[in-house]
């Protein structure tokens, strides 16, 4: 009797346990997309917990906490390039944003750090809204280049304007300082990373699987197609690029907190290059792939150090190499093997 | 009454005349169908309409209201829709999500209630769902909703951009070449989709090649010729016109007119 009121009511069927709605007989397609969500998000979570018990030192504390760092910004960058298909070679210049502004706002403006990170993704958000408009018109290369332009000049500037920044030297950045509590040593950065990771991976999830997202992915296959089903395609594409702006400036506040030192080179060319890398080394439109693809960058340099002056021939020949044999990057192309073995 | 016209519609590609002042009035509830030799100009007068193309003159009027050089976006939310003669698929989505993508124009959610799903947002998406699947069924594409569009056979997917349009509940539906590339029995098939919009109340405008189809389905029937118009009437008008048979239908037959015919 209880199951039939459940089924007139779907908005009660959600809150739900999940293995509940996997097993009743009335499953519906939206039930499976939701679940998919939550063990995606579960997922994540799971190895967030687990994997420091296979850490011998605080060191890998530390470099895990890279990882998560520089995952939430391939995430947002995910999400662009993955998901929305534009491309950017400027998206470490927000993270410089939101680096900056944790040092920068508690030094010069005697702001709490906690709100300065605020600052610095509304900043960051409100620059991507601006500069969207414009350079979002293009497509392609032209995108590519003008976004390049767009990170080149954000580091001049970190770079020039000494009095504020420190210059090409840097600056120091102040501790985050929570309710009293000062968040310091790599574990407790590798739990406050990990756990802000996981909140972003859960945004992400979502946004894929509701209107703004489908718009998103329709943009990215056919500008006209969306067009003609009422999809405003500037909007869209402006949209998503002030939510990947978001991320990158939170992993640049983050990465300046967790370092205690920020210099123009968290902005630099190559940051950018990187974050590109990370998305499509991981695989593009996959989440779990911005994680993946993250690691890699991170763990890597890490791992090949006994090689002294091979390293990065080593690590390019990596680099190539997977994308050979793993060309829709790391993640899609293991899934795809593996449907592929057990169907 | 008139829910789509077209006055003194022109344009110009350079040089070329591809539209030369076509007056057309679509009645209400109808299969209208446009049909004329290879660059007659029916694509370009479809692309005019649905605001892919901004005409250089004439106006395009909607459910009475001037709708000239409106983009398709707005087009698409006075209800508006179309079909592309060469697809436009999302390629990277399944076959339900891109029929969940017509749903755009009526879901509600913002950005931050899509970001954080808020209830609504689980209760709209399962409604758009259910829509996308009624409509995936009607056009007989019940069975492959999960699969990836990227791995549907041509012919489903002529068919799943009918769906995606039908999805985005429109008043007027342009079809461009629905039966371009199908076998017979698709498009007998088709011909049954198309009636079964026009039974549900939408206005079903086509542009078609294939005369059986055309014959069959239309409620009327206007023919263009090098970017003017050369006849409107019923099928059996139009097939017993004797401009249409020399300009176009020919039965003494040159090679174009021969496929047309078909």
């Amino acid at each position: 009797m209880s199951v039939r009121r459940i089924d007139e009511r779907p908005a009660v069927k959600e809150t739900l346990p999940l293995g509940r709605r996997l097993g009743s007989a009335g499953t519906t397609i939206a039930d499976r997309f939701a679940a998919y969500r939550l063990t995606s998000v579960l997922a994540i979570a799971v190895v967030i917990a687990v994997v420091p018990v296979f850490f011998p030192s605080t060191y890998y504390y530390r470099v895990a906490a890279l990882v998560y760092v520089f995952a939430l910004a391939a995430l947002g960058l995910n999400l662009l390039m993955g998901f929305a298909g534009q491309v950017s070679l400027g998206h470490a210049g927000f993270m410089g944003i939101g680096a900056y502004a944790v040092a920068i706002g508690p030094t010069h403006f005697g702001l709490p750090t906690w709100l300065s990170l605020f600052v610095g993704a509304a900043l960051s958000a409100g620059v991507a809204f601006l500069v969207g408009r414009p350079i979002l018109r293009l497509r392609g290369h032209y995108l590519a280049v003008a976004t390049l332009g767009f990170g080149l000049l954000l580091a001049i500037v970190f770079s020039n304007e000494a009095e504020w920044t420190g210059g090409p030297d840097g600056m120091s950045v102040r501790r985050l300082v929570l309710i009293g509590w000062a968040v310091r040593g790599s574990e407790n950065w590798y739990w406050f990373s990990g756990a802000t990771f996981l909140v972003g991976a859960a945004l992400a999830l979502n946004l894929i699987d509701s209107p703004a997202g489908r718009a998103m992915r329709a943009i990215h296959d056919s500008e006209t197609a969306a067009r003609v089903l009422g999809i405003d395609v500037a909007r869209t594409k402006l949209v998503v690029f002030v939510i990947s702006a978001i991320y990158a400036s939170v992993a640049g506040s983050y990465l300046a907190l967790f370092n205690g030192h920020i210099t123009p080179e968290v902005a630099g060319f190559l940051r950018s290059i990187e974050l590109v890398a990370m998305v499509v080394l991981g695989g593009m439109g996959s989440i779990a792939g911005s994680l993946v693809g993250a690691a890699v960058l991170v763990l890597l340099p890490q791992v090949l150090t006994f090689l002294h002056e091979y390293e990065h021939l080593v690590l390019g020949l990596i680099l190539m190499g997977v994308m050979i044999f793993l060309r829709n990057g790391i993640v899609p192309s293991i899934a795809a093997a593996l449907k592929g073995r057990s169907s | 009454m008139t829910i789509l016209a077209t006055e003194n519609l022109s344009m110009r590609f350079g040089g070329l005349r591809a539209l030369d002042g076509v007056s057309i009035a679509i009645p209400e509830r109808c299969v209208f169908s446009i049909i004329g030799p290879n660059g007659a100009g029916k694509t370009t007068l479809f692309n005019m309409i649905s605001g892919i193309y901004t005409p250089r003159d004439g106006r395009v009027l909607l459910a009475g209201e001037d709708v000239t050089g409106l983009k398709p976006e707005r087009l698409a939310r006075r209800g508006l829709s179309r079909t592309f003669q060469n697809l436009q698929i999302f390629f990277r989505m399944t076959a339900i999500e891109n029929v969940m993508v017509g749903r755009y124009r009526h879901e509600r959610t913002g950005i931050i209630a899509d970001l954080i799903h808020l209830p609504m947002v689980g209760r709209q998406n399962r409604e758009t769902r259910e829509l996308a699947q009624a409509a995936l069924n009607r056009v007989g594409l019940a069975a492959i909703a999960e699969q990836s569009a990227g791995s549907l056979a041509y012919g489903d997917l002529k068919r799943l951009e009918i769906a995606r349009a039908l999805a985005s509940e429109p008043k007027v539906l342009l079809l461009d070449e629905p039966a371009a590339g199908c076998n017979p029995v698709e498009t007998a098939s088709l011909e049954g989709v198309i009636r079964d919009i026009a039974a549900g109340g939408v206005t079903v405008v086509l542009v078609e090649h294939d005369m059986r189809l055309v014959m069959n389905v239309s409620d009327r029937i206007h023919v263009l010729a090098n970017g003017a118009t050369l006849a409107e009437g019923s099928a059996e008008e139009v097939r017993t016109n004797q401009a249409v048979i020399e300009a176009y239908l020919g039965v003494h037959g040159s090679r174009r007119d021969s496929r047309a015919v078909h």
